[in-house]
């Protein structure tokens, strides 16, 4: 393997991915749903490209393959049919990169790399998802291959690990609570997820005031960082006397009040008016 | 070999064709969600559909994958296009072992009104295909503010049978005992999601105590929403009283109508009775012919449901919001 300073020479800038999660699921669902021959599952990543290099992974697709001995074989018609579909939902998604899964990179995967080149607009980066959880943990690693050659002789490719960055402000935007239980009966609805959001917001002010007591009485190291976090939290919030803080709230309130009774009202007229619209007959 | 869990699912379908029980759960794995959420986003603007694809077992409808569709046009030539799609796509997915039943379809919701008559209508196309179908409506703009807003509804039976022979006088309505409350059945959604990912997401979740839902959750900005809700359940209003109007003038020009037929028939008995006394043949009491015994069309009282659905849709909102604002109000 090349050494760091190498390459740097030969790669300029480095090329970061960022993938979405609904990448990942897409392919543990393939990987749950292969054929009874196949031990990995390869296919298609789509994203986009922004121009400091970092590749943007947000969708991708199998492709069944075959893979005996030395001989691996696409289904390269099944893989231009997906493609065109996809983007003609999304024309913006172009190819850059495979996935397969699996521990890190196999043997055949040059030949596979050697294709998507010739498909993807960049570089194509390769994901690897180890569903097999081969050293006990989730590992998911994104590579790039440059060739090692000798003048025009092409020796080996090597493949690069690059830095991945996993998306996973969009899961939590829907809640890693039903999306890492196998089941969930219900979903959560406003009041309770809000509930919850105050409980959290509540124990985090309790932590913090209690980090600055024990540290203004002596009981824990001070840390400016820690301080200089606290101080711009403070800071951000304008300062507003207890009374007009309490106007604010109450006349919000007040506003929402309104509101609230503006609908029952709506609703009140909706239940007088379906009895006169079916009721009423006259004959 | 990978027609295993197809020949499954049929055999599935086909035990639950006996035993027709209604359809209580809809069950949607993560991957849909997530897939579906991603649709939605990237076409905020836009409402967009997809097909969702899954198994129907027993009172359980499983959502196992969806694919987005196209933004439509209006071309005739893109639609043709579009069937192609859907049908490609389709073959595509039965290839790599993904579930290939329809079960229903995905709508994104901007805010407004997905309570329409053509969303009735594509699920009576739907229905007429498959025996169970439901219709998951997603809407970004809630979920900016840290609420999963998805929704299965389907239609009610009674309500179908009504919509197939396009029966909404007050007498049918009125028969079937369908008030507007019963368009729409909303059910229950399940989550489930596979072992794997299970294990994958345990692992990857970040070991922070806030979540970016919870940053949603709390962004206090929610008033142009309401202002939103607010303009939209005006203007439902608006289109209701329109509705209400129209029934108004019916049932003026109906009791203007009896009236002439009652003025008519007097006349006519007056008529009768001076030609018995005549010793002639008395008229008959019913003409056929003359305009005020043409009925008068009822209109349609579909319109009007639909509208009050809506209208009490943005109350439900409305009211949604005003607990939140409450439970962050009673902890402050």
């Amino acid at each position: 393997m090349a050494s760091s300073d190498h390459t740097v020479l030969l790669w300029g800038p480095t090329v970061t991915a960022r993938v979405h999660p609904v990448v990942i699921f897409s392919i543990c669902d393939s990987y749950v749903r292969r054929s009874d021959l196949a031990d990995r599952v390869i296919g298609t990543l789509l994203g986009s490209v922004s121009p400091d290099g970092t590749v943007d992974i947000r969708n991708c697709y199998a492709v069944p393959y075959n893979e005996q001995g030395n001989v691996v074989s696409l289904d390269i018609d099944y893989h231009h049919n997906m493609l065109m579909s996809h983007q003609k939902v999304n024309p913006k998604e172009v190819i850059v990169g495979w996935y397969s899964t699996g521990f890190e990179v196999s043997g055949g995967s040059i030949l596979i790399h050697d294709f998507y080149s010739r498909e993807a607009v960049t570089n194509p980066v390769h994901l690897t998802v180890d569903t097999g959880f081969t050293n006990g943990e989730a590992t998911i690693k994104a590579y790039v291959a440059f060739n090692l050659s000798l003048g025009d002789q092409q020796l080996a490719a090597q493949f690069q690990e690059i830095p991945l960055d996993l998306r996973m402000v969009e899961a939590e935007r829907v809640g890693f609570d039903i999306l890492r239980s196998t089941m969930v009966d219900k979903l959560p609805n406003d009041l309770e997820g809000m509930e919850v959001s105050m409980h959290r917001l509540l124990a985090l002010i309790d932590d913090v005031s209690k980090y600055v007591d024990d540290v203004v009485e002596g009981r824990a190291s001070p840390d400016n960082n820690i301080g200089r976090f606290i101080a711009d939290t403070v800071a951000s919030i304008p300062k507003i006397p207890p009374a007009a803080f309490d106007k604010l709230v109450n006349d919000r309130l007040q506003d929402h009040l309104l509101l609230l009774y503006l609908s029952s009202l709506t609703r009140t007229q909706l239940s007088v008016a379906e009895k006169l619209n079916t009721a009423a007959q006259i004959l | 070999m990978s027609s295993t869990p197809m020949t499954r699912s049929f055999l599935q379908v086909a035990a639950t064709e006996e035993v027709a029980s209604p359809l209580r759960v809809v069950q949607i794995e993560g991957l849909v969600i997530l897939k579906i959420i991603k649709h939605c986003k990237e076409f905020s603007q836009t409402v967009v559909t997809g097909q969702l694809l899954g198994l129907d077992v027993g009172s359980v409808l499983e959502v196992t994958n969806c694919f987005p569709f196209p933004t439509r046009d209006d071309d005739e030539e893109i639609e043709a296009d579009g069937a192609n799609y859907q049908l490609e796509m389709m073959r595509c997915l039965r290839e790599v072992n993904v579930d290939n039943n329809t079960v229903g379809w995905y709508q994104s919701n901007l805010l407004s009104s997905f309570l329409t008559v053509e969303v009735i209508e594509t699920f009576m196309n739907y229905q007429e295909n498959i025996r169970r179908c439901v219709c998951i409506i997603y809407d970004p703009s809630r979920s900016n503010q840290g609420v999963l807003a998805l929704k299965a509804l389907k239609l009610s039976d009674s309500f179908m049978d009504l919509y197939r022979n396009n029966n909404f006088t007050g007498e049918k309505l009125r028969e079937k005992n369908l008030t507007w409350v019963d368009i729409f059945e909303e059910i229950p959604i399940k989550v489930s999601n596979s072992a794997l990912i299970s294990a994958f997401m345990t692992e990857l979740e970040a070991d922070t105590p806030v979540t970016q839902c919870d940053y949603d959750r709390l962004s206090l900005s929610t008033n142009p929403f309401m202002e939103k809700n607010v303009e939209f359940l005006i203007g439902c209003m608006d289109d209701l009283s329109m509705e209400q109007q129209k029934f108004q003038f019916y049932y003026r020009n109906l009791s203007r109508q009896q009236a002439q037929q009652q003025a008519w028939l007097q006349k006519r008995r007056a008529e009768n009775m001076a030609r018995k006394a005549a010793g002639e043949e008395p008229l008959p009491e019913e003409d056929p012919s003359n305009p005020i015994f043409k009925p008068v069309p009822e209109p349609s009282r579909l319109e009007s449901y639909l509208f009050t659905n809506q209208v009490s849709n943005y109350c439900n909102q409305i009211n949604g919001y005003w607990l939140r604002g409450r439970v962050s109000a009673d902890y402050i």
